[in-house]
C-alpha cells in the first residue's frame, strides 16, 4: 500500500534489516513481572551463539542486579518464542532454536514475581 | 486628504480575503499538487470561516505588545536572580525535558504550517496558517530565550537543539513530528490543529505553566501566558478546520476518523512524557496526571465529541485503553528515565517520603501495589552506593518510538507486546494503537529511525555508553544522571544557604 506523503517518491528501505546489524542479530528478552526493568530488553547477537551462552553469560549482565536473579532455577523457567510457548535447546545455537532476527523471548519465573511480589 | 479608516470587517475583507486572485496562465491543480493527494474533497474554500478575522497589522500590534511585556520581565528575572525562586533544583528539571522535548517542535510546527498554507487554495486558510507559522516561530523564539536564563546556572540545556535529533527520547517527539509534516496538508492539519492543539494542548499547556507557577518560574509562567492567546486562536482554528473538512463531502468522514483515531493516539503517547513531568518533577504539584486526563480528556474530550458526533464522528479508537491507563503512565515513564538516567541530558531521583503518600493518594490502586517497592528499593540501592542503571538498552515501539513500558490492560505488571510481519520482517508495538498505525501505513515507519537500532548499527559514535553519551554532546556526571549526586544539586545547596550573602557564582563553579 503506497504511503500518503507529500513527495511521490517516499518509498525507502527497511533501516533495521538483519544485514545493517554486522553479523549480529537482534533479540530481545523481556522478564515476565520484573518492570524494575522497565522495558524488554534489546542485545546484538551473534546467530551461532550458544542458549546457554544467552543465559549464562548476556542475562547476568542485563539481570543479575535483580535480588530475584540468583534464585532462578533455570530448569523451571517458562519461555515464550514470538508469544508462543517454547523449550530452549541449551546446547544449540540460537538459530537452531529458532531465535531469529527481531525476535522476542519472555521469560516467566514462576514463584518469582518482582520485589515484594510486586511485579517490579 | 486623509484615508478613510476602515471598520474592523471591511479591513478583514480588504487584508484577507481581497488579497486573492484566480490564476489565469496556470492551471489551479498545477499550483495546489497536494490538494487531491489524500482523497479529501473540497467543494468551496470560501465557506473557511475564520473565526478571529485578524488581520495581518492588527496581528503584528497584539504580538509586538506582548513580545515587550515578555522581554521586560525577562529583563528583571535575570536582573533578581529569579533562578532562585524556585521551590527547588529538581524543577528545573521539567524545563529541560521542555526545552529538549517541546521547543523544537514548535520550530517543526512553523515549518508545518508554512508548507500546509502554500497549499490550500482558499485565501482564509491560506492566512490563518501564515499567522500560525509566525506565532510558532515566536514561541520557539520566546521559549529559548526565557529557558536561557537557566542555563547560565543548571547543566543540561545547553544542547538541546544537537539533542534532538539524536537522544533516544527525543525521537519520540521528533519522530511524531516528522510524521505529521510529511503526511498531505489536511492530516497535517488533522493532526496538529486538531488532535493536538484542540485535543490535547491543555495537557501540555496547563501542566507545563500551571507546574511553573506552583514552583515560583515566573519566567516560565510569561512565556505561558504570552503563547496563550496564540493557542486559544490556534484551538479554535483546530476546530473549524475539522468541521470544514466533513462539511465539504461526505466521502471525507472515513478518511477523517482515521486520522483522528491515529493521531489521537500517537499524541496520547507523546505526553507520557507530560504525565512523568506533572507526577514526579514538580516538587510542588499541581494535580496528578490521572486527574488532568479525567478533567481534559474524559470530560472535556467527552463533551467535544459528542457536539461532533452530527457529522459522523466518533470517539477516537482505543480511547477507553487511554482511560486504564491512567493509573500507570507517570510511573512506568519515571521508572524509564531512572533507569536511563546515565543517557538523559536531564536528572532523576526516587520520590521523597511525603511524594510516595501524595502518589499513594492520587493512585489508590496501582501506586504501593506495583511502583512504590520499586522505588523503595532503588533507595535503598542508592544509599549502599549502588544506583541503579540498566545496563541494557531497551526494545522499542516501532510506531512510537518510546521503550515497551506500557502494560498489558488486564494485568498491569506484565509489557504489552504487539507485533506485526511485513516484507519478511517482524516489527514490534506497545499497545493496539501502535500496531494499528504501522498495520494502515507500514512503508511509513519501516524506515523509522529507532535509536537502539541505531546504536547496534554503528551510527551513534560508537558502542559503549560513553561514547553514545559523547555523541549526544553530554557531559558524563554532569549534565545526566541522580539528581542527589549531581553538580546542580550541590550548587543549589550552596546558593540557597547562602545566596543572600555572596554572588551566585556561574553553573559550573562546585565547590
Amino acid at each position: 500500500m503506497p504511503v500518503n506523503a507529500i513527495r511521490e517518491d517516499y518509498r525507502f528501505p527497511a533501516k533495521d534489516v538483519e544485514a545493517n546489524f554486522h553479523g549480529n542479530r537482534v533479540v530481545y528478552v523481556g522478564w515476565d513481572h520484573h518492570m524494575m526493568f522497565c522495558a524488554p530488553v534489546a542485545f546484538p547477537l551473534p546467530p551461532d551463539m550458544p542458549f546457554s551462552a544467552l543465559v549464562g553469560e548476556v542475562l547476568p549482565n542485563a539481570y543479575g542486579m535483580h535480588p530475584d536473579f540468583p534464585q532462578i532455577d533455570w530448569d523451571k523457567v517458562e519461555w515464550k518464542l514470538n508469544g508462543k510457548p517454547f523449550t530452549p535447546d541449551m546446547d544449540a545455537s540460537l538459530d537452531a532454536n529458532g531465535v531469529k532476527h527481531k525476535s522476542a523471548l519472555r521469560m516467566r519465573t514462576p514463584g518469582l514475581e518482582g520485589i515484594g511480589g510486586s511485579g517490579s | 486628504m486623509a484615508a478613510k479608516k476602515m471598520n474592523l470587517r471591511e479591513k478583514y475583507t480588504r487584508m484577507t480575503r481581497d488579497l486573492a486572485w484566480d490564476f489565469s496562465y496556470q492551471r489551479d491543480e498545477d499550483v495546489y499538487k497536494q490538494m487531491t493527494m489524500e482523497g479529501i474533497k473540497i467543494e468551496d474554500w470560501d465557506k473557511w470561516e475564520d473565526p478571529f478575522r485578524l488581520t495581518m497589522d492588527a496581528y503584528w500590534k497584539y504580538q509586538g505588545e506582548k513580545e515587550r511585556k515578555l522581554y521586560a520581565i525577562i529583563d528583571a528575572f535575570a536582573q533578581n536572580n529569579g533562578h532562585l525562586n524556585v521551590t527547588d533544583a529538581r524543577y528545573v528539571n521539567a524545563l529541560k525535558l521542555f526545552l529538549t522535548g517541546v521547543s523544537p517542535l514548535e520550530y517543526m510546527a512553523h515549518r508545518g504550517f508554512a508548507m500546509v498554507g502554500r497549499q490550500f487554495p482558499g485565501v482564509g486558510a491560506q492566512v490563518a496558517c501564515q499567522m500560525q507559522a509566525v506565532d510558532e516561530l515566536r514561541h520557539v523564539q520566546t521559549q529559548v530565550h526565557t529557558i536561557s536564563q537557566y542555563n547560565k546556572y543548571f547543566n543540561g540545556f545547553q544542547e538541546f537543539r544537537h539533542q534532538h535529533d539524536r537522544v533516544w527520547y527525543l525521537s519520540v517527539p521528533k519522530s511524531f513530528f516528522d510524521d505529521a509534516v510529511s503526511a498531505g496538508p489536511f492530516e497535517f492539519l488533522t493532526a496538529i490543529s486538531f488532535s493536538f492543539e484542540y485535543v490535547l494542548t491543555n495537557l501540555l499547556f496547563m501542566p507545563f505553566m500551571s507546574g511553573a507557577a506552583y514552583n515560583g518560574d515566573m519566567a516560565t509562567v510569561t512565556f505561558g501566558f504570552s503563547a496563550q492567546s496564540d493557542e486559544a486562536r490556534h484551538m479554535t482554528l483546530g476546530l473549524e478546520v475539522i468541521k470544514f473538512i466533513l462539511e465539504q463531502h461526505p466521502d471525507n468522514l472515513p478518511i477523517v476518523q482515521k486520522w483522528i483515531d491515529k493521531w489521537f493516539w500517537r499524541g496520547y503517547r507523546l505526553l507520557t512524557l507530560v504525565a512523568m513531568m506533572m507526577d514526579y518533577m514538580l516538587p510542588k504539584r499541581v494535580m496528578s496526571w490521572r486527574e488532568a486526563w479525567e478533567m481534559y480528556f474524559e470530560q472535556n474530550g467527552g463533551a467535544l465529541f459528542e457536539d461532533l458526533a452530527r457529522y459522523g464522528i466518533r470517539k477516537p479508537k482505543y480511547w477507553e485503553q487511554s482511560v486504564v491507563e491512567k493509573d500507570v503512565i507517570s510511573h512506568a515513564a519515571w521508572g524509564t528515565f531512572y533507569n536511563y538516567a546515565h543517557a538523559a541530558p536531564f536528572h532523576t531521583w526516587t520520590p521523597n517520603d511525603e511524594e510516595m503518600e501524595w502518589l499513594s493518594a492520587k493512585y489508590p490502586d496501582t501506586f504501593d501495589k506495583y511502583f512504590r517497592p520499586r522505588y523503595e528499593h532503588w533507595a535503598e540501592q542508592e544509599k549502599k552506593g549502588e544506583r541503579f542503571y540498566n545496563p541494557s538498552l531497551p526494545m522499542l515501539c516501532t510506531t512510537c518510538q518510546i521503550p515497551m513500558v506500557f502494560p498489558e490492560l488486564d494485568d498491569l505488571a506484565l509489557t504489552c507486546y504487539r507485533s506485526s510481519e511485513y516484507e519478511g520482517d517482524t516489527y514490534h508495538f506497545c499497545s493496539d494503537g501502535c500496531k494499528d498505525i504501522f498495520d494502515n501505513e507500514p512503508e511509513k515507519y519501516v524506515q523509522s529511525w529507532l535509536p537502539v537500532h541505531q546504536i547496534y548499527q554503528g551510527n551513534c559514535g560508537g558502542a559503549t555508553v560513553e561514547d553514545v553519551v559523547k555523541w549526544y554532546h553530554m557531559e558524563d556526571g554532569v549534565d545526566n544522571r541522580e539528581y542527589l549526586h549531581s553538580p546542580d544539586r550541590r550548587n543549589w545547596d550552596k546558593w540557597t544557604k547562602k545566596a543572600t550573602e555572596e554572588e551566585v557564582p556561574p553553573k559550573t563553579a562546585v565547590g
